[in-house]
């Protein structure tokens, strides 16, 4: 996909769908296509999270390091996704890694100018949080039922 | 034709086992093994969806889904979990042992209201088993159905069954599978989380689609409130329950479901029907 198609696909990306017109062209200004190879990290624990990112295509893996035992996969995200919260809340450090399963394709928004826009524009801060909500609660009902160990 | 009708044409009576003989054993996955039996008569079929009930002498009977291909009509096939005593019984059977079989009974998932549609299959662990004989039927029909979908989540990488069918059915390019783990490993490539996040990556048309789930009734309620939020309408979505079934012919009760046996009445329920009940507490 041509970094053009990219961000013509910007308004369709599933996380934007729900905010208005006014809001997604403010985003707009602020957003740029991303590329990550198969194994490339798209976010490391303990670092700083300056990037919130829309999958468009291919699969990231959420996981955390086990030292000797490797990198415990703990979720896989695709397309129409987002990777990543961290940016939002102070200390702005990732809590996962975040790696490219296969090839990515997608958008990227550069934290500090998104936390910006927030402030600048409390309306958009507050929608875009619902939506980020909207993220998080879903992802911690699933987490909440995997904690269950339904199939055992 | 009901489910006990079959019985009865099938069988001297469906409360007396049949005498039959294993003819081959496998290991799916830890705990979970794949008995292929000899059928109880000549001519024995059975429809998708359905269950027998398997007898080891001496020890009880449980009820087993039919996992195997219902267009084989030489050997029956039931794909167990060793979770109690006659599971575990099960378990410890060997080619050529015999064991006892009464069947089939229950009803069965809407294959033939599923033609022209689009058919999203959702299994949870041992519930991929009953919905096998689905899969052989909406392959070997290919052109009845629209588009096929499978998702399937299980434990760990180790526990996905039928790894080598999911594989081989993987190269068709008219049948869209996802398999995810809730736990995973580094040396597994799939996806890692709940069934339900599997559904935004597989294409089916909602208005057009018929869902069919299988798995631990938590997974179902989940997945349920998926295909909603997508606009599958409640009566097209199908799900297989599980109760304390014993006698299989809806004398003794114990697996009452509402005003339904599960044993009769299911174990495959239109959603719409048993909404008030499924999500009953302790129904």
């Amino acid at each position: 996909m041509t970094d053009l198609a990219l961000l013509g696909a910007f308004a369709s990306h599933a996380f934007l769908e729900a905010l208005s017109e006014q809001h997604r062209m403010r985003l707009a200004s602020g957003v740029n296509p991303f590329r990550a190879a198969p194994g490339e990290y798209l976010a490391r624990e303990g670092e700083p999270a300056q990037a919130f990112y829309l999958i468009q295509s291919g699969h990231v893996g959420i996981g955390t390091h086990l030292g000797k035992g490797g990198t415990a996969p703990i979720q896989t995200l695709g397309p129409g996704d987002v990777v990543g919260w961290s940016w939002l809340l102070p200390p702005y450090q990732w809590q996962f890694d975040a790696r490219a399963i296969d090839s990515v394709q997608g958008l990227v928004f550069d934290a500090a100018w998104l936390r910006d826009q927030c402030e600048q524009d409390h309306e958009l801060g507050y929608h875009l949080l619902k939506q980020l909500l909207t993220v998080v609660s879903g992802r911690l009902a699933a987490c909440r039922i995997q904690q269950l160990d339904i199939y055992k | 034709m009901t489910a006990n009708l079959q019985v009865h044409e099938q069988c001297s009576s469906p409360t007396l086992p049949a005498v039959v003989h294993i003819r081959d054993r496998r290991s799916e996955a830890p705990g979970v093994f794949t008995l292929a039996v000899e059928p109880p008569s000549a001519g024995w079929t059975f429809r998708p969806g359905q269950f027998n009930m398997l007898y080891v002498f001496g020890v009880g009977e449980a009820a087993i889904s039919l996992s195997g291909d219902p267009a084989d009509r030489g050997t029956i096939i039931h794909t167990i979990r060793n979770v109690g005593s006659v599971t575990g019984a099960l378990d410890r059977l060997r080619v050529g042992d015999a064991l006892g079989v009464r069947g089939p009974f229950g009803s069965s998932w809407p294959l033939d209201e599923a033609r022209g549609h689009d058919v999203v299959m959702v299994a949870g662990g041992i519930g991929l088993p009953p919905l096998r004989p689905v899969i052989y039927h909406l392959l070997r029909h290919r052109s009845d159905f629209g588009r096929i979908v499978l998702l399937y989540g299980a434990r760990t990488p180790a526990d996905v069954l039928y790894g080598d069918e999911l594989d081989q059915w993987r190269q068709r390019a008219d049948f869209q599978i996802q398999v995810t783990v809730d736990h995973g490993s580094p040396s597994w490539r799939g996806p890692v989380g709940l069934v339900t996040e599997l559904f935004p990556r597989c294409g089916f048309e909602p208005s057009r689609t018929v869902g069919l789930m299988c798995g631990p009734e938590v997974m179902m309620r989940f997945t349920i409130r998926e295909f909603l939020k997508r606009r599958v309408t409640e009566d097209r979505l199908f799900l297989s329950l599980e109760r304390n079934m014993q006698c299989a012919v809806g004398f003794c009760g114990h697996c009452q479901f509402g005003p339904n046996f599960v044993c009769m009445d299911g174990p495959v329920f239109r959603y719409d029907r048993i909404r008030s009940f499924f999500n009953v507490r302790e129904a």
